[in-house]
């Protein structure tokens, strides 16, 4: 019998803690079946956030570092810098990077590090109890907005791809989702290419923004989640090739 | 050389592979010279967005096994404590030179050694150690360099150089020595890509029941072992000594200056200099406390540094402070007064 499909050795076999309906879990295999099928297991060191995928090197099998909040563009630097043959990631939330995070990605795609960013928005901080974050929408209900996000006092969603596709130290910058499996699909060849881009030595930063579903927080079902990204989410965060 | 620069070459010959730093008077000779001297070594040099990122380059490089450090004054220092504790919780080797400067708050540029607390009793949460050396001249600061690497690789611990604006700045002749020291343990938990071997992990998250305290007892042994182990800690003129002072770094200097002004004057007065600041010489000076009368805590702060004599000669003996902070100074004339006065309020 033909095998037309089988899961990759770089996702470990074992249950994951995430809610159901969560994305974490789809935008993990991505990564996973990326580092396998460009066979670099071996020389791959991945970094891992705080946030929902603080324990992200129990289902990935690779080297691994779990780093403080919003700090993983500097020690991949760090790593990188010292190890040019490694290809270094860094898995970071909205929270981590979008917040309290901004000066190390925004410092380390200035400097043109040559690294790649899997960047999960899911519009709150999830692993706290679902809080507002930078990337949360207008009027979205959260715990810290109990009344709908309000531009006054409370900003707007913050578009730090848009941001960071500006300067000259990214090389390739997209906004994917997971809310379909066409936009499943494109989002794994989007990371393929950030990964493929560093393999290569391309003079920059790759970063791939992936809107991740947050059903828990966002207090729906996973199904209208994933409408409520096409729908709502992408309004703000237009599912796009930015740069590159 | 200047200190800054002699420290800076010092950690070159002892192998530091990467240096990331931020800009901070009164240590910028350090990056300057880093920047010059990693490119012609071919090694690593990154001027860092801020101290908070340099002190997570250091992280990132040390979690591949590599010997890098970072420098900064008494400010950047506390943007690094978040970094610290990171370190010290991943058991991460690093080194860490701080240059004092007065403060708190901005202070000013002046030398000082308000950053005692902060270094000793680690100024980021948890509970954790780090080695702290305090040198008291250009080259003991060159020399406490490959000493902190080895102690750092040896132990997986952040081991932090506590140096201040005079020593950074003076200018004194320094010897060089590129020998190694110490046989060292494989890192073989670092992170190089998983080629021939299961994962590693680097991690300070210990959520399952009881693992973070099992990790604390273990961090704690390794801290006694430390303690057992590395105490450095210089003696002068203690024999017959009836009054000691108690000194690091340039105060433990003008210190030794006083000594030798007090005893011209027929006052017997010992100087006990720590090296280690932490692990602290306590065993010695609760020895001392057995013999002398008096000790005297002499330090470029409100007193720090007495509160760990304090704790050492536990209530056997007075011990008194004459401290200079904000960027003050202590002179020899004012310690001989203030030895003068305490033996005379002792009835000798």
């Amino acid at each position: 019998m033909k095998t037309v499909f089988k899961r990759t050795g770089v996702l470990k076999d074992c249950p994951t803690h995430y809610c159901p309906g969560c994305g974490h879990g789809i935008a993990h295999r991505l990564v996973a079946e990326v580092v396998d099928e460009l066979g670099i297991q071996d020389r791959t060191i991945g970094i891992a956030p705080v946030g929902c995928a603080v324990l992200a090197y129990n289902y990935l099998d690779v080297d691994m570092i779990e780093v403080a909040h919003g700090r993983a563009p500097a020690v991949a630097t760090g790593m990188k810098r010292t190890n040019p043959e490694t290809i270094i990631f860094s898995y970071q939330g909205d929270g981590d990077l979008a917040a309290i995070g901004t000066a190390e990605i925004l410092h380390a795609a200035h400097r043109a590090e040559q690294l790649t960013v899997i960047f999960i928005n899911n519009a709150v901080f999830g692993m706290t109890g679902g809080q507002m974050a930078p990337t949360t929408m207008l009027g979205q209900v959260t715990a810290t907005t109990p009344a709908g996000r309000n531009s006054t006092g409370e900003g707007y969603p913050l578009q730090v791809s848009e941001i960071l596709a500006l300067l000259p130290g990214t090389v390739y910058v997209e906004r994917c989702a997971l809310s379909s499996v066409s936009r499943i699909q494109q989002t794994k060849a989007a990371m393929k290419h950030a990964f493929e881009l560093q393999i290569d030595g391309a003079p920059g930063l790759s970063l791939v923004e992936v809107l991740s579903p947050c059903p828990t927080y966002w207090r729906m079902s996973p199904a209208k989640a994933m409408e409520w990204i096409e729908e709502t989410m992408s309004k703000d965060f237009p599912i796009a090739r930015l740069k590159g | 050389m200047c200190g800054n620069e002699a420290l800076a070459e010092a950690a070159i010959i002892a192998g530091c592979d990467a240096y990331f730093g931020y800009p901070i008077t009164p240590q910028n000779e350090i990056t300057a010279y880093m920047s010059r001297r990693m490119a012609e070594e071919g090694r690593v040099f990154v001027q860092s967005e801020s101290e908070l990122a340099a002190i997570n380059m250091v992280f990132g490089a040390a979690a591949t096994g590599k010997r890098t450090m970072t420098s900064s004054s008494s400010p950047g220092i506390s943007l690094m404590q978040e970094g610290m504790s990171y370190l010290a919780g991943a058991e991460l080797p690093a080194v860490v030179v701080n240059v004092m400067r007065g403060g708190p708050g901005l202070g000013n540029i002046a030398p000082s050694q308000g950053d005692y607390f902060q270094a000793t009793r680690g100024g980021g949460h948890g509970d954790y150690r780090t080695v702290v050396l305090g040198p008291s001249s250009v080259q003991e600061l060159a020399d406490c360099m490959p000493l902190a690497f080895d102690l750092a690789d040896q132990y997986r611990i952040t081991v932090m150089v506590l140096a201040d604006g005079i020593l950074g700045q003076m200018m004194e002749p320094v010897v060089l020595d590129p020998k190694p020291r110490r046989a060292l343990p494989a890192k073989d938990w670092a992170l190089t890509g998983a080629k021939g071997r299961g994962q590693n992990i680097v991690r300070s998250l210990w959520l399952a029941e009881g693992a973070l305290e099992e990790l604390n007892f273990r961090l704690q042994a390794k801290y006694r072992e430390i303690q057992d182990n590395e105490v450095i800690c210089e003696e002068y003129q203690l024999d017959d000594a009836e009054t000691v002072i108690v000194a690091y770094g340039v105060a433990a200097r003008i210190a030794r200056a006083a000594v030798d002004k007090a005893r011209e004057e027929g006052i017997k007065v010992g100087l006990i200099r720590p090296v280690t600041l932490w692990p602290f010489p306590s065993e010695l000076i609760s020895a001392a406390a057995e013999t002398f009368r008096l000790f005297l805590a002499v330090e470029m702060s409100c007193g720090q540094m007495i509160e760990d004599v304090q704790l050492a000669v536990a209530g056997r003996c007075p011990v008194l402070l004459h401290g200079r902070p904000g960027g003050g100074v202590p002179s020899v004339d004012e310690i001989c007064e203030k030895i003068q006065e305490m033996t005379i309020r002792a009835g000798r």
